[in-house]
């Protein structure tokens, strides 16, 4: 029996809609942010964090499907939030949200939603969904929210269909900052929240903010770092006249290949005065296209809290082969294939073994691909934030 | 890493009986180990006295003993063996105390057996109170204020610091045996000595209470290379201060942070990695202050537990099969993830879908022990239930409970109640607490009453508050008559049978119920229900189906579809139809294919004897096996069994049993290719209760027909058969007055059998020897009248029982196997011991039964399973009940004489004649004794005697060559350490004094003082015994009970009959039990103990494997 909900025919109390550009409309309710936004869909496969996840600057311009069905169970609060940018333009959930049970709540998660501009869209089989990103690839869509039922399916459609798409898409000029600031925060305890960071600390890392979750720079603090935040577009000579004893490359938005336009340039300077380097996601993707290798957009990405990450190849001694749990948010991925006689592949995806970690050699320059900073997701690999900053000076 | 090659055969030890905190997970997982350790080719010993298992099948270890798991045992098989390594996580707690046992008196040491898994020093640290905590300082983690004791004064010392209420929990014991929670001292000493003395180093922990924290689990599983995932986080719903296994849970947890969870995930890999657990699944428990998140340890197990099975069925990860090839060397990045197929086993599953257990309680089977909740666990079993929101998981889990049960119904003694009522109601923590929470918010208390009662998480309360909230609106509205209305409720998991409850026919569509009274709905509706009849759950589902509103199927991949799952494990949900229809994964395939209904929730009187029925089922027709390999289906919702292990049938259901769950599958599994019919005669009453709903749908019933099961039960058609057969059974009648009952039993002639008709299970079953005694029971026992009559039977005084288990293919009859009790009649079948062969029956009268049961074969159809159960009284035999379907004795006629019976009969139900298989073999040149074991010592105050209602939870197998070392193996499986010299104590009712006097001449002459009551006392000095006179309870003290409570005595043989000799001996058995003094209830049992006290001393005990004993 043919279902009104995948047709045009607007079901009654439909007051929210997924179109994608290939003409499929879904309807659910919406809640959070009303209007409209346009992304590429995508699925994460975490059970828990969706306040970081929403908040996350890599998922600008995606529309984030959650494959656990209770979303929103414990409320937003004002520390699981990676940035103040722009994150995901809107969530896919497929129960309504309901009144938070969690004493560090202090709001709705729908409220949340809306008073961070973002789209919710409740009632949706998601899993469905995901299956269907899995076999077809990740669509671009346009997710809308109207409480009074009303849409124009036609314009949806059309704007979702005009959306260029992330393939060759700078996002990270669009949600980096706009000028340098001195990283003040520590790590979260439970019952203290956030600490301080040292100010006098040394060593120096200059991050390079391409769209950073928070929790990186907490990390490099934790790891005794001070740490100073710099745009996207600065300059090698900038950078060096902050007198970095390291440089961190954060993740991002987008295609690394458009960002690395400007970015790679960069990194190949700092490279070439042996700049100590570390990179995470898509800081990782730049640094591997300024050794020389290639980036490749993904089928569906990994999405989620729960990816098995080998660490490979020399120099890892008696942990060699040992697996870590890692949280992952990219639709681009080094071509391992790629990778020029100096650069080492350090860590590979267990799940489809795609590159996840790579070392120039002979320079104390590395990335992954995954984050080691969790929120959300597993801690295991903390210890990057150590290898680097203890590397350094 | 790879396997190891420096070891070659592995000593694996299962977890024996059945019992309360140890039930057939640990089948589940020690048959995995195995089929693991298999695969890689090493070669396994097995020790388990459990016969009812599918891992003490021949077929799969290389040795398997059936032995008690006893120290001393295992290490004689130790030395027989020599294995290279023991496996000591897979068999529960009886597993890992046998293991520290052997390693303590140095036997592993001797025998250069290296423990794998879990080290010696690691379980200690594990299972040690102060250790763990010790440990736990160490990384930080935060434990409860608390204290150990050895002694009362110690544990009142401890207490200044901990306060009241208070925590005692015993070193050492499963489940919790003998702690509790105390709120004054009084209690507190009583529980901190049962607890002392449960304990087996004397050692309790006494623990600031931690009431109204909530409560998680992490289930941790780690390499050798130091890579560690969790599995699977569960959140209890019960808060804590219910012990887990007795908590309604979830999975995974819904009211954690990101940050929340992540401390507890890196505190459980830290907890595994400072107590040591090198490789393996562990869980580690967690309880949480819902007010700041504080975080404290509460305990962790380092082996294989009832959380990981269900942790391993509600994600799709095999745990312990992954334990056992980590236990071996691997590391889990070698190890492939069987579900997918495609992706390693090192990687964390996720979830789509919420996962509900509910624990399913026993206590009307313990009369006079209270139903209060608490850390000593106290279920029998327990059900699972998955769907894609939290309401459609626990409302199928209630509906799938099988306790009536069809969402969230009624508590009828709280409507209309006061709310302090409802309060006091909602303050105890009882086994239906769940659907009280429902009736309060029926009754109008808000959410915030009850959560400051309950400690239930508000997220949780407001989700039953939904529930309620949308049965209200059935009630004044009646039922949707749109799809989406429909799918709606469905998706909220509202049966067709629940709807059909709340919706009253005469307002079923259009208006309804006022508002007012729907509030005040329980009797009003009652009272319509009354005048307009009902809503049918037909009618529901005709109504559903006509709207198309439909279940889809969603599989349990553990990565929530980010990669494809090859295995197919399913579950139902009602989904929104996003992509035109709603997506379905089942997949049906195009192949000939057989359903297996299994049997639920395990329960007294239907456990893991019918799983492995069903499981059995799957092997013979899932591979080409006397007949052509048919796709075998299982649906079942029991996460503790193998049945529901991914790979026992070709495809899996996770949904409970109940007919509209069954049809909705069977539609989508008859969308292509054949169904070629059901199995509803294996998994017990579960599935026969669904056997007209098929027919009725017209779905294909293999082997024997409902119609000829429901003739076999139905006493009035059953006895025109037997007479037509010309068989003779006791003599009965059927009396609905006094004078009818009186004149009845004078026919029959004293003593008869009196019983309530309408109970089942034997409840309320009394012998009356006179006229008198039926006016006593009449007058206090049942209410007779012609709505409810009485069944009288005639009572064969010390006659001898039997089961006769055959298989009937309709040309032919084998007999698998003929037991006969050693309890005379009168006790439930499943509470006996008995022999395969029989013991004491001559040739004859065993050709009897044979002839006797082909008969019954033949007249009533049989295609398939059939038990026969019979009476011998002075050479004849008298035919009591007939069963046509799997029994709980076929698998211990199955282990007793080396025939995959219950295989031989699902072929047979499949159309293959008997002729094609070999015949069953007759003649075994050994002893087979099958004893039950019994929960009594977890319920306090229920009087642990033997009657004709089913008490025993599990059984264990003892074989031998003779019936006296089988007999001693079955007792000391069961955890009934034989003395072998000490003082007896006898007290027999007058009918059994002449049985008994040769055990104890023969007690005597081995050593034995005997001490008796009055009557006993004179009979046994008068046949020339010297017997010491000691006073009965009601004669003053100092009298038995004081002897008992003192330790002097090491054997009791006590026989009563009628109620006052009953209950005056309750006290002598309760001592008993709580003195763990050795005690038999019949005269039968009493002289086999002797026999075997007599004839056998432990130390002579030898060890034989299966594979001997069978000659392979």
């Amino acid at each position: 029996m043919a279902d009104p909900a995948s047709s045009r025919a607007q079901p009654s109390g439909a007051t929210g809609v997924l179109v994608l550009a290939d003409g499929t409309v879904i309807w659910g309710r919406g809640f959070g942010a009303t209007g409209s936004a346009v992304g590429e869909v995508c699925f994460n496969t975490a059970m828990t964090g969706y306040q970081e996840v929403m908040t996350d600057p890599s998922y600008a311009a995606q529309i984030v499907t959650f494959t656990f069905p209770h979303i929103g169970n414990v409320g937003a609060n004002a520390e699981d939030v990676e940035s103040k940018v722009e994150g995901a333009v809107g969530c896919i959930v497929r129960e309504d949200v309901t009144e938070p049970s969690n004493f560090r709540s202090i709001e709705k998660f729908g409220e949340w939603l809306a008073r961070n501009g973002k789209i919710g869209l409740s009632g949706i089989d998601t899993r469905a969904l995901t299956r269907r990103i899995r076999m077809s690839g990740a669509p671009n869509a346009v997710i809308a929210h109207a409480p009074d039922g009303k849409f124009d399916i036609d314009a949806l459609l059309k704007r979702a269909r005009e959306w260029p798409g992330l393939e060759g898409m700078d996002l990270a000029i669009r949600v980096t900052r706009e000028g340098g600031e001195q990283w003040g925060g520590g790590a979260w305890t439970l019952g203290k929240g956030y600490g301080r960071a040292a100010f006098d600390a040394k060593p120096h890392v200059v991050a390079i903010d391409y769209g950073a979750k928070d929790n990186i720079f907490r990390n490099l603090v934790t790891a005794g770092a001070r740490v100073t935040v710099v745009p996207a577009k600065t300059s090698f000579d900038e950078i060096m006249a902050l007198k970095p004893d390291g440089v961190f490359l954060s993740n991002g938005p987008g295609d690394p290949a458009a960002t690395g336009e400007y970015a790679v340039p960069v990194i190949r300077a700092l490279l070439d005065a042996d700049v100590p380097l570390f990179g995470i996601c898509l800081g990782h993707q730049l640094l591997a296209l300024a050794a020389g290798a290639k980036t490749i957009k993904m089928h569906q990405g990994h999405r989620g809290a729960n990816h098995p990450v080998q660490r490979v190849g020399e120099g890892w001694g008696e942990t060699s082969g040992l697996v870590e749990i890692t949280s992952m948010n990219h639709g681009f991925a080094v071509d391992a294939a790629t990778l020029p006689e100096n650069v080492e592949q350090t860590h590979v995806s267990l799940f489809d073994g795609t590159n996840c970690g790579i070392a120039i050699k002979g320079k104390n320059a590395f990335a992954v691909q995954y984050h080691p900073e969790a929120s959300p997701g597993p801690q295991d690999s903390f210890y990057l934030f150590e290898k680097f900053v203890g590397g350094l000076g | 890493m790879p396997k190891r090659t420096d070891i070659s055969s592995i000593l694996v030890i299962g977890a024996g009986p059945i019992i309360i905190g140890q039930a057939c997970e640990f089948d589940y997982s020690g048959t995995q180990a195995i089929k693991a350790l298999k695969e890689e080719g090493y070669r396994v010993i097995l020790v388990n006295s459990n016969p009812a298992t599918i891992m003490t099948d021949p077929e799969f270890a290389d040795a398997t003993y059936i032995e008690p798991i006893t120290p001393e045992i295992v290490a004689k098989i130790i030395a027989k063996e020599r294995p290279d390594a023991l496996l000591p996580t897979m068999g529960g707690q009886t597993a890992l105390n046998c293991a520290l046992k052997l390693d303590e008196m140095g036997v592993l040491a001797e025998y250069g057996v290296e423990m794998i898994g879990a080290k010696a020093d690691a379980i200690d640290k594990a299972e040690n109170r102060q250790r763990f905590r010790d440990a736990m300082d160490k990384i930080g983690l935060e434990s409860a204020r608390s204290g150990v004791a050895n002694t009362v004064d110690q544990a009142f010392a401890v207490l200044e610091r901990t306060g009241l209420p208070s925590i005692i929990r015993p070193s050492f014991t499963l489940g919790g045996t003998g702690g509790g929670i105390a709120y004054n001292k009084a209690e507190f000493e009583r529980i901190v000595r049962e607890g002392l003395d449960a304990s087996p180093t004397t050692e309790v922990l006494i623990e600031e209470s931690l009431l109204g924290w909530k409560e998680f689990e992490m289930e941790v599983v780690r390499d050798r290379k130091d890579n560690a995932i969790i599995i699977c986080s569960i959140e209890n719903v019960d808060p804590m201060g219910v012990h887990t296994g007795d908590s309604i849970t979830v999975a995974p947890a819904l009211t954690l942070t990101d940050k929340e969870y992540q401390i507890m995930r890196s505190a459980s890999i830290a907890v595994l990695r400072e107590i040591g657990v090198e490789t393996g699944g562990s869980n580690v428990q967690f309880a949480v202050n819902p007010k700041d998140g504080r975080l404290i340890v509460i305990e962790m197990n380092p082996r294989v537990s009832r959380s990981s099975a269900l942790a391993s069925k509600a994600t799709g990860f095999p745990i312990a099969r992954v334990a056992a090839k980590l236990a071996v060397g691997y590391t889990l990045d070698e190890l492939t993830n069987e579900i997918t197929g495609a992706t390693p086993a090192s990687f964390e599953p996720t979830i789509d879908y919420v996962v509900t257990k509910i624990p399913r309680f026993a206590f009307e089977k313990f009369k006079g022990a209270a139903n209060d909740l608490s850390t000593a666990m106290k279920s029998v079993g327990e059900v699972m239930a998955i769907g894609r929101n939290f309401q459609e998981s626990v409302q199928k889990a209630l509906r799938g409970l099988e306790t009536g049960l069809d969402g969230f119904n009624r508590v009828p003694e709280l409507e209309g109640a006061g709310k302090d009522v409802i309060t006091a109601a909602l303050s105890r923590r009882t086994p239906d607490r769940l659907l009280k929470v429902g009736q309060a918010f029926r009754e109008g208390l808000s959410m915030e009453e009850i959560a400051a009662v309950t400690f239930y998480d508000p997220w949780f309360l407001r989700q039953i508050e939904e529930i309620i909230a949308a049965e209200r609106e059935v009630q004044k509205n009646g039922l949707p008559i749109d799809a989406p209305g429909l799918r709606r409720l469905k998706a909220m998991g509202f049966s067709d049978r629940r709807l059909a409850t709340l919706a009253v026919r005469s307002v079923g569509v259009a208006g309804g119920l006022g508002e007012t009274q729907a509030k005040r709905s329980g009797l009003l509706h009652d009272a319509l229900v009354a005048m307009a009849g009902a809503t049918s759950e037909d009618e529901v589902r005709a109504l559903r189906h006509r709207l198309g509103v439909l279940p889809v199927f969603k599989r349990i991949d553990s990565c929530a579809a980010e990669f494809e799952a090859i295995t197919p494990y399913m579950y139902s949900t009602y989904e929104a139809p996003s992509f035109g229809e709603a997506e379905c994964e089942a997949n049906p395939s195009d192949r000939k294919k057989i359903v297996i209904l299994g049997g639920g929730p395990n329960r007294i009187g239907q456990g893991i004897e019918f799983d492995y029925c069903c499981v059995h089922a799957c092997f013979a027709l899932g591979e080409e096996w006397h007949g052509p390999a048919f796709e075998t289906i299982m649906v079942n919702c029991n996460p503790e069994t193998v049945s529901t292990d991914y790979d026992t049938s070709d495809r899996l259901y996770f949904e409970p049993l109940t007919a509209e769950d069954v049809l909705e599958i069977l539609r989508v599994e008859q969308q292509s290719g054949e169904l070629v019919g059901v199995i509803v005669q294996f998994g017990g009453q579960t599935p026969l209760k669904l056997a007209q709903a098929l027919e009725d749908a017209g779905i294909p019933i293999l082997g024997t027909s409902p119609d000829a099961i429901d003739l076999a039960e139905d006493r009035e058609r059953f006895a025109k058969l037997v007479s037509k057969l010309k068989l003779q059974q006791p003599e009965n009648g059927i009396a609905r007055s006094r004078d009818e009952a009186a004149a009845v039993a004078a026919r029959i002639g004293y003593p008869v059998l009196l019983r309530p008709s309408y109970v089942l299970g034997g409840r309320a079953m009394e012998i009356v020897d006179s006229e008198a005694q039926l006016d006593d029971y009449i007058a206090t026992a049942v209410n007779v009248s012609g709505d409810s009559p009485v069944l009288i039977d005639q009572y064969l005084r010390d006659a001898i029982e039997c089961d006769v288990d055959a298989v009937c293919d309709g040309n032919e009859v084998r007999i698998a196997g003929v037991m006969q009790h050693i309890e005379e009649a009168g006790v439930h079948s499943g509470d006996s011991a008995c022999t395969l062969p029989p013991y004491s029956l001559g040739p004859d009268i065993i050709a009897e039964m044979e002839r006797q049961a082909e008969a019954l074969a033949f007249a009533l159809g049989v295609k398939g399973l059939m038990n026969v159960q019979f009476a011998v009284k002075d050479g004849v035999v008298y035919l009591i009940e007939v069963n046509p379907r799997a029994s709980r004795t076929v698998p211990f006629v199955a282990k007793a004489t080396g025939q995959p019976v219950a295989k031989i009969a699902a072929r047979v139900m499949a159309g293959e004649p008997l002729s094609s298989f070999e015949p069953f073999k007759r003649d075994m040149p050994y002893m087979s004794v099958k004893e039950a074991v019994f929960p009594f010592a977890r319920f306090p105050g229920a009087d642990p005697v033997l009657s004709p209602e089913m008490k025993s939870t599990g059984e264990v197998m003892g074989i031998d060559r003779s019936f006296e070392a089988a007999f001693l193996k079955s007792q000391m499986g069961a955890g009934m350490n034989l003395p072998r010299t000490g003082t007896l104590f006898v007290s027999v009712k007058d009918t059994d004094k002449a049985a008994i006097v040769p055990a104890i001449r023969r007690l005597i002459e081995h050593g034995f003082a005997v001490i008796a009551t009055g009557g006993t006392q004179t009979y046994l000095a008068e046949q020339g015994l010297a017997v010491e006179r000691v006073n009965k309870v009601a004669e003053g003290q100092p009298h038995i009970v004081d002897r008992i409570i003192d330790g002097e005595i090491a054997l009791i043989f006590n026989t009563t009959e009628g109620w006052q000799s009953l209950m005056d001996s309750k006290s002598i058995r309760q001592a008993a039990l709580a003195g763990k003094v050795p005690y038999y209830t019949t005269a039968a049992a009493s002289l086999a103990a002797a026999a075997a006290i007599a004839a056998v001393g432990p130390e002579q005990l030898e060890v034989r494997s299966l594979q001997d004993y069978y000659g392979i």
